[in-house]
């Protein structure tokens, strides 16, 4: 959807570029929503092959503990299937959460489990939360051409750097998204026209404001799938605060044959690909094929929102209070995409930083891009930071002409100069 | 513009002001000074008059003594014009004269266009910003944008069925940007105090250029150093009609009209990106090649890219070569004729085109500058300039950077680096050498190709082919399944030593934003990157460069690459026994995709016993 997005701004791109489109240029959802479903669909059936090739057994039934070695659950047909094992692995992962003490959050508000699976357009929204869930949902809906409304009760993207985190919403207002900044809904109600009014505080100004919307989007957090699996019988510790299962650095929880994976994990990151990896390299352990742990640190990551931004590494924050300010060397540069000059695109949030150590070797200790295409920009610095990268590496790297990956290779102005980072011409 | 010379010639102000201690030194007596023994004071005003000397000591340049001495083993006259005079102002030359500037160097730029037979024309930045690079990934972008006009069809957009693009809308926004760009050029230069002319550089001597500008008029300068940085410009074939009727790539992108029908000759980058692009814009376009597409790249990746053109329209005639081009009707575009002949037989064919792009091949800009006056010796059969690890010709105080370096990469980025870490060790005490090892680039044909280090023919070549591991795998941009595009075309490759820990030596990748993948890629290869570390760090879910986190089938095993699977690479699950099992089952069952995607939107709705089929 966030494709379906980014095409919207080609279409507008495209004019500059010479090609010619008659006015006016409609979205429709249902043609996006089901294209984006069948291939969905079409990854299910995949797996489904895939376990089946491997000959794994595959139970749809949803699955609890009755004792540290047998799980239970009933069909949908209502049988009842019992499952013994050696060991067992949680990866129930993670659902959105509703904010249960805003009245009518339930009744009348969806979740991103339910947006991407909407058959009408979500039509004028509100999405409550700034995580990246929320700014990604967000972004697709306003580049669609929906009055999207974002309301964030305070920081953006938390856990982020947060200098990036703010050029992202920047941009995001550029683009046309609404922010409604420190506050937070206290009710939903339905409207005879159908229509959600929603009720919320305005902490600054300490003010009660109200708005009616077509459809309101809890983006507020996801919660692990934890209460139904009876975990207690079983004595697998979750943190009480989270609810999410306890592991060690083996994935194994405080049951020693019992382990977890994804994002149902405390501490770890949330996100696909790690999960794949954890579950990947926990298997080969259980069974001797190697001892290697799944290594958590510089993880490469990208938030796909109008303007994309990819990062592996300490944001600068985290750098400053692991190493100290003194010891890190930050260097930045603003630049211009090629292909936003013809487009008469704006590229004001077009940013990036390496924090790298400032002892003479100057490790870098994270990479951030934001710009078109982040995630494929990022990836391949993220094996160079695995591999110990330090700046002058980096340096001694010959750029790729024109790209907006090559502007990585060419950063040179420090934070500390104070030097103006905008990049001018090739 | 009329301020731009304003500007300029204020700029001249400042010089001969700085030049105090012969304010009027004018040209003729320039010329009068290298003959007589007329002091010329120098910069920084110690009237050290030796300009005859040295002069003198040059005339002798045959002798390499003589030449060591001026430049560095006995006290250097201060008494050039310059410091540094860089002959072309293109991306090296510009990196290097700004580089210079920095350490407070008398710098002068020399660049001049010669107008191609067809009266093309530009201003400062050389190749890459006028007729090259940045021209070159406009119009491919405004290529892929038609691409994506039709996928957003698919993703819920609606608009008019026809939808046609206007050259000279493209081309004017092309050449306003590249107008801002040469605008600033000459802002940088003269922000950093550096002379700028345009005019036409030549030795004449020793130590000294003529300079010749638009109107004829010559002046003389002299320079303790001289960079050349002159690039190159397309080859002509030299058959009756090619510089009359014919274009090059120095003419295409601001070529005033739309050039129609189009046979592109070469296969060279060039010519496949310009082929692509002009095609992507709904021409139509035949790519005539002599031999092999893309000669020096990994010849499976050359054939790739050739297949997905040919697949997107592009027609290929193979084997022929252009004899004569004939002018049928004016216009613009006209009419012309090509008669080709082959090149394995007598086989004469003709075609008639609207437009006929050259691109078959650059010739370095050396041969009428004068190398001889200064006594710097070229390769006759090439016009290439050799020189050693620290871009130094056979005359010690000429250096050369880009494209005219013999056996050296031919990339803006290379130049510039090359230039920037020459006058950092000229004037700056530094030592660091441009490494032209393990250079990344890309060729922004359709399907774009990235590449950094060995191609797979040259690592058998240096290691064996028993030293080298191969890994594979197609890839399908998720962004590509809604529209249900070529699923097959996508393609990662790597090339590991086996005997070196599996470092991964080279690196390939066949795909949309393939420049944006490889940059980070060669970084890290830069890095001593192995086939463990990659197989070690987490993929950035989804996007098409995590497709190199989880390569597992070799060439070697001759395991299928199954396309129907690619998907699901992307989810970690290419192990190559799934590929296999899958990919057979996929071939039993005659599985096109779309009974792929038939056979999942069924199986979705049916139960799970629907899918024993193996």
């Amino acid at each position: 959807m966030h494709q379906a997005a980014l095409l919207g701004s080609a279409i507008k791109d495209a004019q500059h570029y010479g090609w010619n489109i008659s006015q006016p240029v409609h979205h429709t959802w249902s043609v996006m929503a089901q294209g984006v479903q069948n291939y969905v669909k079409s990854l299910n059936w995949g797996h489904r092959v895939q376990l089946q090739e491997k000959k794994v057994k595959y139970f749809n039934i949803k699955g609890s503990f009755s004792d540290p070695h047998t799980v239970r659950g009933l069909t949908k047909a209502g049988k009842e299937i019992v499952v013994t094992a050696d060991n067992i692995v949680i990866a129930t992962g993670g659902r959105p959460k509703y904010p249960m003490h805003v009245a009518g959050a339930l009744e009348y508000g969806i979740t991103s489990d339910d947006l991407f699976w909407l058959k009408k357009s979500p039509g004028k929204t509100l999405v409550v939360g700034a995580s990246y869930v929320s700014l990604e949902c967000a972004g697709f809906l306003t580049g669609i051409g929906l009055d999207t409304t974002v309301m964030m009760r305070s920081i953006p993207l938390r856990g982020f750097d947060q200098q990036m985190a703010s050029l992202v919403t920047e941009h995001m207002e550029s683009y046309g998204t609404k922010f409604l900044k420190r506050c937070f809904p206290t009710k939903v109600e339905k409207l005879e026209n159908d229509r959600l009014q929603v009720t919320w505080k305005n902490a600054d100004l300490d003010t009660e404001e109200t708005d009616s919307f077509n459809t309101v989007m809890w983006a507020v957090g996801r919660a692990p799938d934890t209460k139904t699996l009876n975990l207690e019988t079983v004595g697998v510790k979750t943190n009480s605060e989270t609810g999410k299962i306890i592991v060690d650095a083996n994935e194994a929880t405080s049951v020693p044959h019992i382990y977890a994976v994804g994002d149902i994990t405390e501490g770890r990151p949330e996100l696909t690909p790690t999960a794949i990896a954890a579950g990947k390299l926990l298997a080969q352990r259980l069974f001797g094929q190697s001892s290697e742990l799944m290594d958590y640190d510089n993880v490469p990551t990208t938030v796909f929102t109008p303007l994309e931004y990819g990062c592996v590494g300490l944001s600068e924050e985290a750098a400053v209070q692991r190493h100290g300010s003194d010891n890190i060397e930050v260097y930045h540069a603003y630049y211009k995409p090629l292909e936003f000059t013809v487009a008469e695109r704006d590229a004001t949030q077009c940013y990036m930083k390496m924090v790298c150590l400032r002892e003479r070797e100057q490790r870098i200790l994270g990479l951030h891009f934001i710009g078109p295409n982040a995630g494929e920009v990022i990836q391949g610095f993220a094996l160079g930071i695995k591999c110990g990268a330090t700046y002058p590496q980096m340096m001694k790297t010959v750029g790729i002409h024109p790209t907006c990956a090559e502007e990585v290779t060419k950063l040179h102005i420090t934070k500390r100069s104070g030097l103006d980072a905008t990049v001018t011409g090739c | 513009m009329g301020s731009t010379l304003r500007k300029s010639q204020a700029n001249r102000k400042i010089v001969s002001i700085a030049n105090r201690g012969a304010p009027k030194l004018r040209e003729g007596q320039r010329e009068a000074a290298a003959e007589t023994s007329q002091p010329i004071a120098s910069v920084r005003e110690k009237q050290i008059g030796g300009h005859e000397r040295a002069l003198k000591a040059h005339k002798e340049a045959d002798n390499p003594q003589k030449t060591m001495e001026v430049n560095g083993l006995t006290p250097v006259p201060d008494s050039y014009d310059y410091d540094l005079i860089v002959i072309g102002g293109g991306s090296g030359g510009l990196a290097a004269a700004k580089e210079a500037a920095k350490y407070e160097k008398k710098v002068m730029v020399l660049d001049f266009v010669t107008p191609t037979p067809q009266g093309s024309s530009w201003g400062l930045g050389g190749t890459c910003v006028n007729v090259g690079c940045i021209p070159k990934k406009l119009m491919h972008q405004a290529a892929l944008l038609g691409q994506a006009l039709q996928d957003s069809r698919k993703f819920g957009w609606q608009f008019t069925e026809e939808v046609k693009h206007n050259w000279m809308t493209m081309a004017e926004s092309v050449q306003n940007y590249i107008g801002s760009l040469n605008w600033g050029y000459r802002v940088a230069l003269r922000d950093k105090k550096v002379t700028y002319e345009n005019a036409y550089g030549e030795f004449v001597g020793p130590h000294t250029v003529k300079a010749t500008n638009k109107k004829g008029v010559e002046k003389l300068y002299t320079a303790e150093r001289f960079i050349i940085a002159t690039g190159e410009r397309p080859r002509y074939l030299g058959i009756p009609g090619d510089k009359e009727y014919c274009i090059s790539s120095d003419d295409l992108f601001s070529l005033p009209y739309c050039p129609g029908r189009t046979l592109v000759v070469g296969a060279s980058y060039v010519a496949l990106e310009c082929a692509g692009f002009l095609a992507g814009l709904g021409l139509d376009v035949t790519v005539m090649v002599r031999s092999i597409l893309l000669r020096g790249f990994d010849q499976d990746m050359a054939n790739r890219i050739g297949e997905y053109m040919t697949e997107h329209g592009v027609k290929f005639i193979r084997q022929f070569v252009p004899i004569k081009v004939e002018r049928v009707e004016e216009g613009t575009p006209g009419v012309l004729k090509v008669t080709a002949k082959s090149t394995t037989g007598d086989q004469i064919i003709e075609g008639t085109y609207n437009t006929v792009l050259l691109a078959i091949g650059r010739d370095p800009c050396t041969r009428r500058i004068g190398l001889g006056k200064a006594g710097v010796i070229i390769n006759e059969k090439t016009g290439k300039i050799p020189v050693n690890d620290e871009e130094q010709t056979n005359v010690p105080y000429i250096h050369a950077i880009g494209d005219i370096l013999q056996d050296k990469l031919e990339l803006t980025p290379v130049a510039i680096q090359a230039g920037r870490l020459l006058v950092r060790r000229l004037y700056a005490g530094a030592t660091t050498k441009c490494d032209y090892v393990n250079v990344p680039t890309t060729v922004f044909t359709p399907l774009e190709y990235g590449a950094c280090g060995y191609s797979e023919e040259t690592a058998v070549e240096k290691f064996g082919e028993e030293n080298i591991e191969v890994y594979h795998s197609y890839f399908w941009p998720l962004e590509w399944t809604v529209p249900s595009r070529d699923n097959n075309k996508c393609y990662a490759k790597i090339i590991c030593n086996i005997q070196d820990n599996e470092r991964v030596i080279g690196f390939h990748v066949l795909g949309p934003n393939a420049g944006e993948i490889t940059q980070g890629f060669a970084a890290a290869i830069k890095c001593g990157l192995t086939k463990e570390q990659l197989d070690n760090t987490v993929g950035i879910h989804p996007v098409c460069a995590e497709v190199f986190t989880t390569l597992s089938v070799t060439k070697r095993s001759g395991e299928s690459i199954a396309t129907c699977l690619m998907e699901f690479s992307q989810h970690g699950f290419s192990s190559p026994k799934v590929i296999k099992l899958v990919g057979k089952a996929n071939k039993e069952q005659g599985f096109t995709i779309s009974h792929h995607r038939r056979a999942m939107a069924e199986a979705v709705k049916e139960d799970w016993d629907l899918l024993h089929y193996t």
